[in-house]
């Protein structure tokens, strides 16, 4: 075991680790904010996602032979995917779970199920009659290479990180900065604004909201235009960071997602976020636990090989359920007879 | 209730008598079935109408229909039952005998219903949500597969390179640790220890099992890989941490008796699986000699034996699953049997040695049963057919037995609790419904139904992979489960049958149907639009008619409570209250009967 291979190993695992969990905590995200208003996990949400990541590789694919810059083209496709996802949302919101405001929790949830396997094969469809199945991202070539790389002059926090052996490529770090940026804002709509604080009423109690005069089913659709908005976001930067998509690969991100957001403590935004970034962190280091065998010299952690990677997050979220139920950040909730 | 308001039940007029019209319908629907799927007809005038896709779909569902029609019209006592066997025990084999495919379809039908019955005991009876379901379905079909095939020999050959240790003290410690283990894991169900027993149950444990895999790590091989310190040292760090952080809980003053209870549950849990493990590989030792006599698995008379082996292990699977996750409900549970249910499939796809990982088992040997091959071949069945026939009969039979078994839970103690509990956990708490066992019983019941089912499957499809056990299953057991009624028996396997048809014959018709327009391009065919087929149904019954098609009256009470609600509260409380009428008629918002139901239905609650 050599300290000197292994600690830029290391560091490299936590750093992909955070770009992904930045995908994970945003998603994460959707699913504490519309569990905390209506008490349900939105299922559906995982092909709201990867409408967005569909939205996205389409205004790439058209945009391909346009010569404007690529950060312009990238500001298209997020835009195009925030309004097609967030309208989507709204609209799935407004048919599948109202009518069912009052029904016993396991109907809307039941429905939520459905409307994901129908969006799942309404995508497949209509990128279907174009004769595609997977989509890859034709993304801009300045997005493809190495962020830093050797010879061009890199100051500050880039320096830093090529100095301790970080391998990171220029999407990566888009990523990052417009996973922070809407962090920023959301933080800022969700604490500061009249809106955020009418969401965050309905979410705490609806009826109570209401004789307050808060519009709670206009609350709730404007929590799902913002979910849907910020799940186009994350499925354009998903689909920036894995290349290759189809209509049903939502499912997995989606259920990391929640076990992210379960870890965190389901209601809790900053939880959502810390959870999202550990699950990245955790599944990464799963993934490349054969090649830390290696390097180790155990042949058991070698044998450990990327099929695992899904089974962990499975594993952190049965263990968090059953041993803290709350999440790292959650408050506990007595249930009221 | 209608001796205070008569004019409230408006009893429905007895249906007319179709005792014709369903004798008729047998008749024709027969007579079509076995039209077209006969040599002589299919090869004459009428042959290329009667080949279409969706002609032949449709006639077989209409055929189909008839059990279904003999269940629900009004008609003599003979005519019903002899619509049902005669469909059932004659037709339907007849015209099985001329395409196997129609035997196949009514077996894949018959499984699903019984798988469909299974999730119902658990969703429509038990209230829980249980979205890895198919788990248990591909434990009963390993349980068979792995030992009826190939894949046993290998088994064995592998135990005989690798013996780590004699055949019998790895007997004897497996069962020890088998018995062990499941003693505490039972023992600590009880719950009655106070934290200090708790400390001393779980730091026992943790020292037992770190001794015993520290003596045991090159001796006893569990898997394909020795156990080697790494591995240990990974799993029992974290658990010391995770001790210690409860030691400075504790200090703090918080409660830890219930974290402690759970840890050792889970302690205890691993050691029966790892006695298990060691049972199961001493017999592999003792057989190891024998392992080219069994190039091909067991003797299939093993079968018989193996039926009630399924049931067996499919249930303590569920058990197994369900025990550290029941404290759970709703939305949470739905989320990690699901993940329960990945992750076996994922260990299924990943333990080569034991499953052969994604390339599958194949072939997997089945039941021989020479009377009944000798009574096929009278019947005028071809030597290929034979196997069919029988898994058809079996089926059959198994399915009547799982339907019973319901019949009789639903009006026994246990099923009512299961209601009570699906109603509202608290209060059947309160009435003395001990929880967890209950739950138990339906996870286990619900598990055992789908490993009988599992082994079924396995031996028909002669190949099983991981891919058989996707989640997708799952979810298609649930939509049947949803379309029929939750908790309606023959509504669920309306559903079951209807969602098969559909999946197997109608979607595939439309898909051979449609695959030579040009304009339909090769991935849009219809005949995989499954998921599209489950969603709209999960919506649309969800929305329109959540009671599901053939609803169960209980549950229709209950699903419609909000429209029946002024009607409602108005008997509710003039048991109680003596001036229920008065009250219920003036619609009074603040009716005291009815405001916890709101509240209730509004925070969802247990549901």
């Amino acid at each position: 075991m050599d300290l000197a291979t292994l600690l830029p190993f290391l560091v490299n695992v936590i750093v992909g680790g955070l770009v992904l969990g930045f995908v994970f905590a945003f998603f994460a995200l959707v699913y504490t904010m519309v569990y905390g208003v209506l008490q349900l996990i939105n299922f559906a949400h995982s092909e709201v996602f990867v409408t967005g990541a569909v939205v996205g590789f389409e205004v790439f694919r058209i945009l391909a032979p346009n010569p404007m810059n690529g950060y312009l083209k990238l500001l298209i496709a997020l835009l195009s995917a925030m309004v097609i996802s967030g309208g989507l949302n709204v609209l799935i919101e407004r048919l599948a779970y109202r009518p069912l405001r009052n029904a016993p929790k396991l109907v809307p949830l039941i429905t939520a199920i459905g409307v994901s396997l129908i969006l799942q094969d309404v995508l497949r469809v209509i990128e279907g009659f174009q004769g595609r199945f997977d989509l890859t991202y034709t993304l801009p070539d300045a997005f493809g290479v190495k962020f830093c790389a050797e010879g061009s002059s890199c100051v500050g926090v880039g320096n830093f990180l090529r100095t301790i052996g970080v391998d990171l490529q220029v999407k990566d770090v888009i990523l990052i900065v417009v996973a922070l940026i809407s962090l920023t804002v959301l933080n800022y709509v969700v604490n500061r604004t009249r809106l955020g604080k009418a969401i965050r009423a309905v979410a705490q109690d609806r009826v109570t909201a209401g004789l307050m005069g808060i519009d709670s089913n206009l609350m709730i659709s404007a929590t799902f235009l913002i979910g849907g908005a910020l799940g186009g976001i994350s499925g354009v930067l998903y689909g920036m960071k894995v290349g290759t998509l189809n209509a049903y690969s939502g499912f997995e991100p989606g259920l990391v997602a929640f076990t992210a957001a379960v870890l965190g403590g389901i209601g809790s935004i900053p939880g959502a976020v810390l959870g999202g970034l550990l699950i990245g962190v955790i599944q990464k280091l799963v993934s490349v636990m054969s090649v830390l065998g290696d390097l180790v010299g155990s042949k058991n952690l070698a044998t450990i090989d990327d099929s695992y990677s899904k089974m962990g997050a499975f594993v952190v979220l049965v263990l968090i359920l059953i041993f803290k139920p709350t999440g790292l950040l959650g408050k506990s909730n007595t249930e009221k007879v | 209730m209608t001796a205070i308001n008569p004019a409230q039940p408006n009893r429905a007029k007895p249906a007319p008598d179709r005792t014709i019209l369903l004798v008729l319908f047998f008749v024709i629907t027969s007579v079509l079935l076995l039209a077209s799927h006969n040599q002589n007809v299919l090869n004459g005038s009428l042959g290329g109408v009667l080949r279409n896709p969706i002609l032949e779909a449709v006639v077989v569902s209409l055929f189909l229909a008839n059990v279904l029609f003999a269940y629900l019209w009004r008609a003599a006592p003979w005519a019903r039952a002899l619509v049902g066997i005669g469909s059932l025990l004659l037709v339907l084999p007849m015209a099985g005998r001329e395409d196997t495919s129609l035997l196949d379809l009514s077996i894949q039908i018959m499984i699903f219903s019984a798988l469909a019955l299974g999730l119902n005991i658990v969703v429509g009876l038990a209230g829980l949500l249980d979205l890895g379901y198919v788990a248990f379905f591909a434990v009963g079909a390993y349980t068979w597969g792995i030992f009826a095939s190939p894949r046993f020999t290998e088994l064995l050959k592998y135990a005989n390179e690798n013996p780590g240790a004699a055949g019998g003290p790895t007997l004897l410690l497996g069962v020890l640790t088998l018995l062990a283990g499941l003693c505490l894991y039972v023992l600590l169900q009880r719950r009655q220890f106070n934290t200090r027993a708790a400390w001393i149950i779980t730091v026992a444990l943790s020292a037992a099992l770190f001794a015993w895999f520290w003596i045991g790590r090159g001796i006893f091989t569990l898997g394909e890989q020795r156990w080697s310190p790494t591995v240990l040292w990974l799993i029992f760090v974290p658990l010391v941490i995770y001790l210690v952080s409860l030691v400075v809980k504790q200090q703090r003053g918080r409660e830890v008796r219930s974290d402690l209870l759970g840890v050792s549950r889970m302690l205890s849990a691993v050691g029966g699986v790892v006695g298990l493990m060691l049972v199961i590989r001493s017999i592999n030792l003792f057989l190891s000699a024998r392992a080219a006599g069994l190039a091909s698995g067991i003797d299939p008379n093993f079968f018989w034996l193996f039926l009630a082996l399924s049931i067996m292990a499919a249930a303590i699977v569920g058990v197994l699953i369900g025990l550290p996750v029941l404290k759970l409900k709703g939305d949470y549970l739905a989320i990690i049997t699901l993940g329960l249910g990945e992750v076996i499939r994922v260990l299924a796809n990943n333990l080569d040695l034991y499953t052969a990982g994604s390339q599958g088992i194949t072939p997997i040997k089945s039941a021989a049963v020479p009377w009944f091959n000798s009574l096929a071949g009278l019947l005028g069945f071809s030597e290929d057919q034979y196997y069919l026939l029988f898994l058809y009969v079996l089926v059959l039979v198994v399915v009547g037995i799982i339907l019973l078994v319901n019949v009789r839970l639903d009006r026994s103690r246990i099923g009512r609790a299961w209601i009570a509990i699906r109603d509202d956990e608290v209060a059947a708490q309160a009435m003395g419904v001990p929880l967890v066992q209950t739950k138990l019983i339906a996870f286990a019941t619900g598990a055992s139904f789908a490993g009988v089912m599992g082994m079924i499957f396995a031996a028909k499809q002669t190949f099983i992979s991981p891919e058989s056990f996707n989640l997708f299953q799952s979810i298609g057991v649930l939509s049947m489960v949803i379309l029929g009624g939750m908790g309606s028996f023959p509504g669920v396997i309306l559903g079951a049958t209807v969602v098969t048809l559909l999946n197997l014959r109608i979607l595939p018709g439309l898909g051979e149907a449609t695959a030579n327009i040009p304009w339909i391009p090769q991935q849009v065919n219809p005949g995989q639009l499954q998921r599209l087929v489950f969603g709209v149904i999960l919506v649309t019954i969800m929305l329109l008619r959540p009671e599901g098609l053939l609803p169960n009256k209980r549950r229709v009470l209950e699903l419609h409570h909000d429209e029946n609600q002024e009607d409602d509260s108005a008997q509710g409380n003039a048991g109680a209250l003596g001036t229920g009428q008065s009250l219920g008629n003036t619609g009074d918002v603040y009716s005291p009967g009815k405001a916890p139901i709101k509240e209730n239905d509004r925070s969802g609650g247990a549901k």
